[in-house]
């Protein structure tokens, strides 16, 4: 959450840290930062988040999911838990830790569309296995199982399977706020 | 279609650090088995550390602490989707090899086992796998990540349910930290020498004002308010070990300390989850104690 607040306030974004459903009003856009889909899920339900993001949502409120923030974001999870939920936004299915456990973790160069090479640091991350066609995908990796999305968009919610906020590149939050 | 192909770099001090920034504002669980990993997964814990005695069986059963059989963290590892992290002895680097290769996600190098070298501790950096360790003090949280650590917690005084000594190790390292940032560039090699840690690390802290790794506190944590008094001293996150299966109602505490965890400066948020939550765990007055695992490593 910090190093978002920092990459976002460098690209020009004023800053607030929801942890209740108040904060959520006035808000352009909404960064879903990684952590544990599980911990942040049951965060969201106690927290009463969850209704009123659905709401926002689906009115049109811009999201970036990063990690755990995209599994929040897919229709489908797999190797989640079984009453795992998710706000079911972008086309996809997805895989809980996909590229492995933290001694696979790893980083590499992310060649996105329009932006050029930027650092990718996965981190016990989720692979993106099946997708739609309606959905824009901005960079694949291939791990050596052939391509993967890594970043993807539909509309206003952006998905990404690797952490931009743990480098000193700031490319991906600025194509994020430029879009508001 | 732009595309990256595969060039990547496993095992770097950024990847290792990583998984610890993603923990940042959460609660770490000790478990003894799946059952309990599965509560500690209900409850929103954001990791478990995987041992065979929670601290206050080890300080009661007395003997000698070792890892944990590979059987039960594999089954706990089945069991939970979240990152599972497990003990290995101080300086006892094999233990920490068999760790790396059962995959662990994290590897305590901890003083609750008992040491088994009582010079040297493991050197972190041959491990693709990143490790934690206690400290009590700066001096020692810079020697340990000088060593490779990519996370720091307090020691605090494991199995005790007491939380003095988790306070006190904060507060040195927070003050230690202080009177780093406002050091001079000349009094870095004396502090450098008074504190036994690495030149480079003292002036790196010196100019950042923190650690260059996370900082988390263990030891001694077993209530919601205990939890919001070490994140308003600075953790980044907790460790809980005996506190919560030693308590009456293990389900509803593990969720208690992860909302007093995330609200920890909402005394309104920890003052609801704190009601009628049934007995903490006993706990016992550290003065009294034969034994301080805290004195255990250097």
């Amino acid at each position: 959450m910090r190093e978002h607040t920092s990459m976002l306030e460098r690209v020009g974004a004023d800053v607030v840290a929801v942890r209740s459903v108040e904060q959520l009003d006035d808000l352009d856009g909404l960064v879903m930062p990684g952590g544990e889909s599980t911990t942040i899920a049951y965060l969201l339900t106690t927290s009463d988040i969850r209704p009123t993001l659905e709401k926002k949502i689906e009115d049109g409120l811009s999201v970036l999911g990063t990690c755990a923030g995209l599994i929040l974001l897919a229709h489908e999870i797999l190797d989640g838990r079984s009453d795992q939920w998710s706000f079911d936004v972008l086309p996809l299915a997805v895989r809980r830790n996909g590229y492995g456990r933290q001694i696979s973790s790893f980083e590499t160069l992310v060649n996105v569309k329009g932006v050029g090479e930027v650092p990718g640091v996965f981190i016990r991350a989720p692979k993106i296995e099946t997708w739609s066609e309606d959905l824009e995908v901005l960079a694949f990796h291939d791990h050596g199982d052939g391509e993967h999305p890594v970043l993807v968009r539909r509309e206003r919610i952006w998905g990404c399977s690797f952490h931009p906020e743990l480098t000193n590149d700031e490319r991906i939050h600025r194509l994020f706020v430029d879009a508001l | 279609m732009s595309s990256s192909h595969d060039s990547s770099t496993i095992g770097s001090a950024l990847v290792k650090r990583g998984l610890a920034d993603m923990l940042r504002g959460g609660v770490i669980m000790d478990v003894v088995n799946p059952e309990q990993a599965k509560i500690a997964e209900d409850s929103g814990a954001v990791a478990v550390m995987a041992l065979e005695r929670v601290p206050s069986d080890i300080r009661r059963d007395g003997g000698v602490a070792r890892m944990s059989d590979p059987e039960m963290i594999q089954g706990i590892q089945a069991a939970v989707t979240i990152p599972v992290m497990a003990k290995a002895r101080i300086g006892h680097f094999a233990e920490a090899q068999i760790l790396e290769a059962l995959d662990v996600d994290y590897v305590d190098e901890s003083e609750v086992l008992t040491p088994a070298d009582e010079e040297n501790h493991i050197d972190k950096w041959a491990f693709t796998v990143p490790f934690v360790c206690g400290a009590t003090n700066l001096g020692e949280a810079l020697r340990r990540i000088g060593e490779g650590a990519c996370l720091i917690r307090s020691k605090g005084e494991a199995g005790t349910g007491n939380v003095v000594e988790a306070v006190r190790h904060l507060r040195t390292i927070n003050a230690q930290l202080r009177r780093l940032q406002s050091a001079d560039a000349n009094e870095l090699f004396a502090l450098a020498k008074d504190l036994q840690a690495p030149l480079p690390l003292i002036q790196e802290v010196s100019l950042t004002g923190k650690l260059p790794v996370p900082l988390f506190c263990a030891g001694g944590i077993s209530t919601p308010a205990d939890a919001a008094l070490v994140l308003q001293l600075g953790a980044e996150a907790i460790f809980v070990g005996s506190g919560i299966f030693k308590s009456d109602d293990p389900e509803r505490m593990a969720k208690a300390i992860v909302e007093a965890t995330t609200h920890f400066r909402d005394a309104h948020v920890v003052a609801k989850v704190s009601t009628g939550l049934g007995a903490a765990m006993k706990g016992i007055e550290t003065a009294s104690l034969e034994q301080r695992l805290a004195e255990r490593g250097w």
